[in-house]
């Protein structure tokens, strides 16, 4: 599972600019689905299964985007300005190194730092190499990611877009492991989380689900000085969300995938989140409503080049889903 | 046996003396967010024998369209907003005076002094404030807030106001050689294209025009046109702010403008409520390489138009924005060159003239 992991970690899709990624996750899914759509916001949609008697139509969502760059002004002198997709601290970006979609790369330089002070984005910029404007290979409206390799620690593994290129592996894993199910799944791919839950909105729709999962990191509470009130720890098991800012998932949902997860010996733990959102409220929201809970994975240093996930929770998270997947949807 | 039809692009617009007359009238029209009834009246009466359907929507969005010929025709959905940023009168006084509210985004440093016209009767006033005889050293360095502003219609006027009538800037619009001075150019000029575009409808595709209500006030009025108009494509045509002065108080280039004057019409690759389709941002890039028309890429960043509503609907739709820019946005006067006008009109016709089922066929990528 770790070739896979580092296969989609590496691949680059910054919010909207997702077709690289998409195409990776395709070929790793390959016949492993019944079905295989692409909507117009650019989701990967794989359908599993055929409802039965006891079936309902579920959506399972796992964001492939990522947060980047785009470029807003090319200098005199060939240095790039650039603007955030999605949320990115000008602290992780100081020496970082991006990717653009064409393969340019460059680095993220900074002048006038005041000691003391935050510095903004707009007083950094990414250098390419380039001398002037002319010989400049980026044009303003141009995309980059951000470019670190992914690194192996044994029980841990760190690499840039964790979020939430860990879930795609995780749904990617749990559609091959998935043998029988009493529902039509809908594994969703889903475009523009980052942004705004853009993607999960217009596949709810289309999809209608009975009921829906987002696949998600969550913070960790377990560093030396955590700035997030949480309970969460790496190693104790994938996270069953009961809120976070933008979603109270399902009561009903929640208690359902406790008793899912100790019938089969999963390790969890409950998540409170006190910012933040997932596709699972995209999925609550479309339409008339839809039950939806969420599976999240913690993480450290999210939106950092270098997150971190503990490689259990990734192989419980599989477990569990697949568990919730085959089981009848019990709402009581 | 059928016989193919011969699809005309039809002719290219222009921008002529009887356009500028109807930007004239759409500009000094009164339309604030809510309030959209005087520019839908001129709307209607603009489009009435062009477009082959025209409803008004229950939030008050004109749905226009005009059908092509031929098969395979893409649905193509067109918005501009009418609406306005404004004021609401919120609280009455003594003496024809009222308290106000702002209705959009006004920045509210820059009211004081300004002439405002108050309701359906576009009743004159004025934005009073302490003049400078009477304030202090220090009360001058700082903002004089909303809630100490008052407009003034003076009595006997003052007595056919009302709390909840709208309120507007009272500039009246003018041709400033190249360039146009009028207030409410965000989105008049779009609205003005949109009627263009409708006597110009190019036959290859449907054309679904919206007239949107409530975008000042968060991109109401699109969602739901978007919703009954159900369309293969979206492009929203507005006006966003040229910020492009010299920096008078920092050395070096000026590298937060937005967009350029005299650098035609604005792209946008990404703002904060919308990324827009790669498909179609290529579109109009390589259109205007083609053609020769100028075009420029909205510096990406915040700000947002109807595409950002647009783009959500149902199962989602490919959008993309296109903005005339206009210096002095969301203030008592705008300043647009009419230049920039004509070549968002040239390059959007031409646009569409080449919009054909593959551009959409494919998935969205670059």
């Amino acid at each position: 599972m770790k070739s896979l992991i580092q296969k989609l970690v590496e691949t680059p899709g910054p919010s909207g600019f997702e077709y690289k990624i998409r195409d990776a996750i395709r070929e790793e899914i390959g016949n492993a689905a019944d079905s295989i759509r692409v909507d117009a916001l650019g989701n990967l949609i794989a359908t599993k299964g055929t409802k039965t008697g006891v079936g309902m139509r579920v959506m399972v969502s796992a964001h492939m985007d990522e947060i980047g760059l785009m470029a807003t002004h090319i200098d005199d002198n060939g240095f790039i300005r650039f603007t955030s997709i999605g949320g990115v601290s000008p602290l992780t970006c100081i020496g970082g190194r991006v990717l653009f979609m064409d393969g340019t790369r460059g680095v993220i330089g900074m002048d006038g730092l005041d000691a003391g002070k935050m510095p903004k984005l707009s007083n950094l910029f990414i250098d390419v190499g380039a001398t002037t404007k002319e010989d400049c290979p980026v044009k303003v409206g141009d995309v980059c990611g951000f470019e670190r390799p992914f690194m192996d620690l044994g029980k841990r593994m760190v690499a840039k877009s964790l979020d939430d290129r860990i879930a795609a592996a995780i749904a990617i894993e749990a559609l091959r492991q998935l043998k029988s199910t009493p529902h039509e799944v809908h594994f969703v791919f889903s475009t523009q989380e980052e942004v705004g839950l853009r993607g999960a909105s217009t596949a709810a729709y289309g999809i209608d689900p009975d009921v829906g999962f987002a696949v998600d990191v969550t913070r960790s509470g377990d560093t030396p000085h955590p700035s997030a009130k949480m309970a969460t720890a790496l190693g104790d098991g994938p996270a069953i969300k009961v809120r976070d800012s933008s979603f109270i998932a399902d009561p009903r949902l929640v208690d359902w995938m406790v008793k899912q997860a100790e019938a089969a010996g999963i390790p969890y733990q409950m998540e409170v989140l006190e910012a933040g959102g997932t596709d699972g409220r995209a999925i609550q929201m479309a339409r008339g409503g839809v039950p939806a809970g969420c599976v999240s994975i913690v993480c450290r240093y999210i939106h950092s080049p270098s997150e971190m996930v503990d490689s259990d929770d990734v192989e419980n998270a599989v477990k569990l889903l697949v568990k919730l997947l085959g089981e009848p949807i019990i709402l009581d | 046996m059928t016989k193919k039809l011969e699809v005309s692009a039809g002719k290219s617009p222009e921008i002529g003396s009887s356009q500028l007359e109807l930007l004239e009238k759409l500009c000094n029209a009164m339309g604030v967010s809510g309030d959209e009834h005087e520019v839908r009246q001129i709307v209607l009466e603009e489009i009435k024998l062009i477009a082959d359907d025209v409803k008004v929507d229950a939030l008050g969005n004109v749905l226009a369209t005009k059908f092509g010929r031929g098969e395979d025709r893409v649905r193509v959905m067109l918005d501009a907003h009418m609406d306005e940023v404004g004021f609401m009168i919120v609280k009455k006084h003594e003496d024809g005076l009222f308290q106000f509210e702002t209705v959009g985004g006004i920045d509210e440093r820059q009211l004081p002094g300004k002439a405002v016209l108050v309701g359906r009767d576009h009743l004159p006033g004025v934005i009073g404030a302490k003049p400078i005889h009477m304030t202090t050293a220090s009360e001058r360095k700082n903002k004089i807030p909303l809630s100490e502003l008052r407009i003034d219609l003076g009595p006997e006027i003052g007595d056919e106001v009302q709390q909840g009538d709208w309120a507007t800037f009272a500039t009246q619009f003018e041709i400033l050689g190249p360039s146009i001075k009028a207030k409410a150019l965000d989105d008049r000029l779009g609205v003005a294209t949109l009627i263009e575009l409708l006597k110009h409808a190019p036959e290859n595709i449907d054309l679904l025009a919206s007239f949107s209500v409530q975008e000042e006030v968060g991109l109401r009025g699109a969602r739901v046109a978007a919703y009954t108009f159900e369309p293969d494509m979206a492009i929203a045509v507005d006006s966003t702010p040229a910020y492009d002065l010299p920096t008078w108080d920092v050395d070096g280039e000026n590298t937060l403008y937005n967009t350029l004057l005299d650098a035609g019409p604005a792209i946008y690759a990404m703002d904060g409520a919308t990324i827009g389709d790669p498909r179609l941002v290529n579109l109009l890039v390589d259109t205007s390489e083609e053609e020769g028309i100028p075009c420029q890429i909205r510096q990406p960043g915040g700000g947002g138009t109807d595409a950002g509503a647009i783009h959500k609907v149902r199962t989602g739709i490919p959008s993309v924005s296109v903005s005339i820019p206009g210096r002095y946005a969301h203030t008592a006067a705008g300043l647009a060159r009419i230049s920039d006008w004509e070549n968002t009109l040239r390059l959007l016709h031409a646009a569409l003239c080449r919009v054909a089922p593959d551009l959409l066929a494919g998935e969205r990528r670059d």
